[in-house]
């Protein structure tokens, strides 16, 4: 048997949040802790979280497991517990709640739509696709793959205390993506969006995004490469 | 009860790679469109895709030509692939390829800097007779992810309304019985809209989760389907569900055929290649059918793997971890999470698993949704199109060949688009839905609503999951097919009055599992009949009790009609414009 407790929430019922208990017969099986989520939901229907693909790459479902920020459909019950004997989950911390583990992303969302998440390029496309080398191509690994699941920007201290003008660990990311890409023509301009003391200078470097990205990305060296063209420009 | 009408000019529901396609097409050109989609729409399950989109852009063989590829699909399909549509989407497909470069799609790159092109099961070159082709465009094993972020990229750029989020309930059809919008539910709020429209399109994608082992999202559960049938609208070779040779064992999670195009293979348990007795030419790279079953023979015959021989294995580690990690990444990841062995040092446990609804909602190339007049004659619905997974145009007629599914979705998304724009620039006009009209389309919700007791979703899912599972597998037969119709009869009732316990407005995610409980079951009975009624075997629709192919009766859609469920036929469309059409042969590999 083991112990799980949930964060419950609604709006419309609780004065406010409570943690509430449940022991769940996992058969001594390693369960995904999603897994764990979808026969609790079965039990208690008014258990609610996002959930999607199942298998770590819609991004549905962050939310913070004994502490850590992961996916709840790729991290095993190992894995959460670790030494502990009781899984606890809460909603991603930071963003407000909407109900139980569901957060209002809004914010999350705001900082990548500033970052101008697109391709920019102002010549004329030629006929057949736009030539970029495999050297070219391989700036981008490490970039492109986040799935935005906002496990790193709401692990980020700097990310809670400005939600609305830092852009955060996972938009950061982002601007780097387009920034390195050999197609892109606007580097220009996306620099001089993002030179002001918030959008990318409340970066301290303590790298609890890098810790909890569950695709392995690494925003904290996008920052600093974001950082040093920020600097080259300016002198 | 009167509720608030938002309107657009074009309603796209669904955020996948296909709706995403057609409102970018229509935001580009000033009109006022909005995409409805249940999920933030880069959680939608295109994001899945990890192989590849198919197209001739004849990068990997400068002469490869798009008719080599209209061949395949034609002989792939099992020649119930309508070749106008194929024709239309091979020749096209390598503008709207380059078009999603040109918006930024990542796609992995040659030597030259031109995008990779990878091999794919069905494909060859000079119509069959030059051997095996590399046409499927990809970006690393994560093709899907890089192409759906990159077109919600540029919908924002183009300023698309998006109501992320929402649940489409049912369509709303005016006097007239022209489709005039949705009903839908913001999640978040439980508040509940008409949201009205000169053109409602459906891409809202597949119906995996009918059955129990699927690669399939849970979100996969045919709303766009269980829609169109309870308002009394067909749908076209809904029995042919592709089964996928390569889901990971136990979870059903796919791993990408890319796995087989970059020079993996299967092997049983006595480690032979099995594929070289199957299909001695194309071995591992056959149709996806032919894989799947000849998995299934060697399982039933006792050469399968593991304690209980249930499974063969998928072997990789001869690529080297170079190769691994610059061409499979994801799927490497995919495996250690799933299956807990890393491909290069074991073999991945895996086993044919659902994949992939060939069938769907009938339309013409424009993606106008079709119905049958009383002498058989085409009729479009005005009002509707669909597009992607949910439609059946029909390109992959009897088995989808892989990589074509997104190609699918960027073409007749597009082409949907570009209809719907000529369409509103001479002007739309319908007749305003009335109140009953609306009521009529709140009924099913209103119904839910009021339920006062009944059984659960959870337990009611699980029941049709494995009657889909047991009755209707990669193997048929009439009587085992007849006996699911009769239990998933049983089940119609009890569906129907199936009980929310919670009732509250905020995010309220049983009311929508609910909602799409009702529509895998208008999908699963739809499956289920039609099946049974099509005594023949083609493409992934194999019967134990009719072995072979039946051209003389069998050469055609199905067309199930859900007003008296009975099935139907439809001609195939043998008339492409610009080459001859490709006759039916006996399909091997
Ligand atoms: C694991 C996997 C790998 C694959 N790999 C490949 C590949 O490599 N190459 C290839 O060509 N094909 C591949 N396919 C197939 C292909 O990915 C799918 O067929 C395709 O992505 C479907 O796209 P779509 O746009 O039609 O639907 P989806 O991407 O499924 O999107 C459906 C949309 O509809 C919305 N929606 C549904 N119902 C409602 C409702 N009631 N209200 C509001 N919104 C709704 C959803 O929110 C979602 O946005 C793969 C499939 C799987 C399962
Ligand atoms: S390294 Fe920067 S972005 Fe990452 S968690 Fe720390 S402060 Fe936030
Ligand atoms: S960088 Fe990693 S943790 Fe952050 S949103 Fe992207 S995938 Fe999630
Ligand atoms: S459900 Fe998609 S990432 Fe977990």
């Amino acid at each position: 048997m083991l112990t799980v407790s949930i964060y419950r929430y609604n709006p419309e019922i609780d004065k406010e949040p409570y943690m509430k208990d449940y022991e769940v017969d996992t058969q001594g099986k390693d369960l995904m802790v999603l897994d764990v989520l979808e026969m609790l939901k079965a039990r208690d229907s008014g258990l609610v979280y996002r959930r999607s693909c199942r298998e770590g790459v819609c991004g549905s479902d962050g939310m913070n497991m004994n502490g850590k920020n992961g996916l709840a459909c790729i991290t095993p019950l190992s894995e959460a517990l670790g030494k502990s004997k009781k899984l606890i989950i809460r909603p991603l911390p930071g963003l407000p709640v909407i109900r139980d583990l569901i957060v209002d992303m809004g914010m999350f969302y705001k900082q990548y739509e500033k970052i101008k998440p697109f391709l920019i390029n102002d010549t004329p496309a030629p006929a057949i696709e736009r030539l970029q080398s495999p050297e070219e191509r391989a700036h981008l690994d490490g970039l492109y793959e986040c799935i935005l699941c906002a496990c790193c920007s709401t692990a980020c201290p700097s990310f809670w205390w400005n939600p609305d003008r830092f852009i955060g660990p996972s938009g950061l990311l982002q601007a780097y993506r387009f920034l390195i890409d050999s197609r892109d023509t606007a580097t220009e301009e996306r620099l001089s969006d993002l030179d002001d003391p918030f959008s990318v200078f409340r970066c301290h470097g303590i790298q609890n995004c890098v810790q909890v990205c569950p695709k392995g990305l690494n925003p904290t060296k996008a920052i600093g490469h974001i950082r040093n063209m920020l600097i080259s420009q300016s002198v | 009860m009167t509720i608030r009408t938002i309107e657009f000019d074009g309603v796209i529901v669904g955020g996948g790679g296909a709706g995403m396609r057609a409102a970018l097409q229509l935001a580009q050109s000033g009109y006022k469109t909005a995409v409805i989609s249940k999920v933030f729409p880069t959680r939608s399950h295109t994001v899945s895709a990890q192989g590849g989109i198919t197209c001739a852009i004849a990068s990997a063989d400068p002469n490869d030509d798009w008719r080599w590829h209209m061949y395949d699909t034609v002989k792939g399909s099992d020649y119930i692939g309508d070749q106008d549509a194929i024709e239309y989407m091979c020749s096209v497909g390598p503008q709207a390829v380059f078009e999603l470069e040109h918006m930024g799609l990542p796609f992995s790159r040659t030597d030259e800097g031109r995008i990779y092109q990878r091999p794919f099961g069905g494909q060859s070159k000079n119509f069959g007779e030059g051997g095996q082709a590399a046409r499927t465009c990809a970006a690393a094993d994560r093709t899907g992810h890089a192409l759906l972020h990159t077109l919600y990229q540029s919908n924002m750029k183009n300023n698309t309304v998006f109501m992320n989020e929402w649940y489409a309930v049912d369509l709303v059809k005016n006097v007239d019985d022209v489709v005039v919008g949705v009903i839908a539910i913001c999640m978040e709020t439980g508040e509940t809209v008409f949201v009205k429209s000169k053109a409602t399109v459906f891409a809202t994608g597949g119906a995996g989760r009918i059955y129990s082992s699927t690669t399939n999202a849970h979100i996969n559960t045919g709303d766009g389907i269980g829609m169109a049938l309870r308002a009394g609208f067909p749908v076209q070779d809904i029995e042919m569900w592709q089964f996928h040779p390569t889901g990971i064992h136990g979870a059903g999670v796919l791993v990408t055929e890319g796995c087989r195009g970059e020079g993996g293979y299967l092997v049983n348990k006595d480690g032979e290649r099995f594929m070289e007795r199957y299909a001695p030419n194309a071995k591992d790279l056959a149709g996806r059918d032919v894989v799947a079953r000849s998995m299934v023979m060697e399982i039933l015959e006792g050469r399968g793997c593991g304690p209980n021989g249930d499974h063969v294995h998928l072997k990789l580690d001869h690529l080297g971890e170079e190769t691994l990690m610059a061409r499979l990444p994801g799927v490497c990841e995919l495996s250690e999470t799933f299956a807990h062995v890393h491909p290069k040092d074991a073999p991945i446990p895996v086993v044919p698993t659902c994949h992939y609804m060939m069938g769907g909602i009938p339309t013409n190339v424009d993606g106008q949704a079709l119905m049958v007049d009383e002498n058989g004659n085409d009729k479009v619905i005005e009002g509707l199109f669909a597009c992607g997974e949910a439609a059946c145009v029909s390109v992959h007629g009897a088995n989808r060949l892989g990589g074509n599914s997104l190609l699918d979705l960027v073409v007749f998304g597009r082409a949907a688009g570009l209809y719907i724009e000529k369409a509103l620039r001479e002007g739309i006009e319908h007749t305003e839905a009335n109140q009953d009209d609306i009521d009529r389309a709140m009924a099913r919700l209103n119904k839910l609503n009021n339920s006062q007791s009944g059984e659960t979703t959870a337990q009611l899912r699980t029941e049709l999951q494995t009657i889909m599972q047991n009755h209707f597998g990669v193997f048929r037969r009439g009587d085992y097919m007849q006996e699911g119709i009769k239990k998933l009869a049983d089940l119609r009732t009890r569906i129907e009055n199936v009980y929310l316990d919670d009732k509250s407005d905020a995010f309220n995610t049983s009311r929508i599992e609910a909602l799409e409980l009702q529509n895998l079951l208008e999908v699963a009975e739809a499956t289920a009949i039609a099946a049974e009624e099509r005594k023949e075997s083609r493409g992934a629709h194999a019967r134990d009790d009719f072995q072979d192919r039946d051209d003389e009766n069998w050469l055609c859609h199905s067309m199930y009609n859900p007003v008296n469920k009975t099935v139907g036929k439809r001609a195939v469309n043998f008339e492409p414009k610009t080459v001859d059409a490709f006759e039916p042969k006996a399909r091997t590999y």
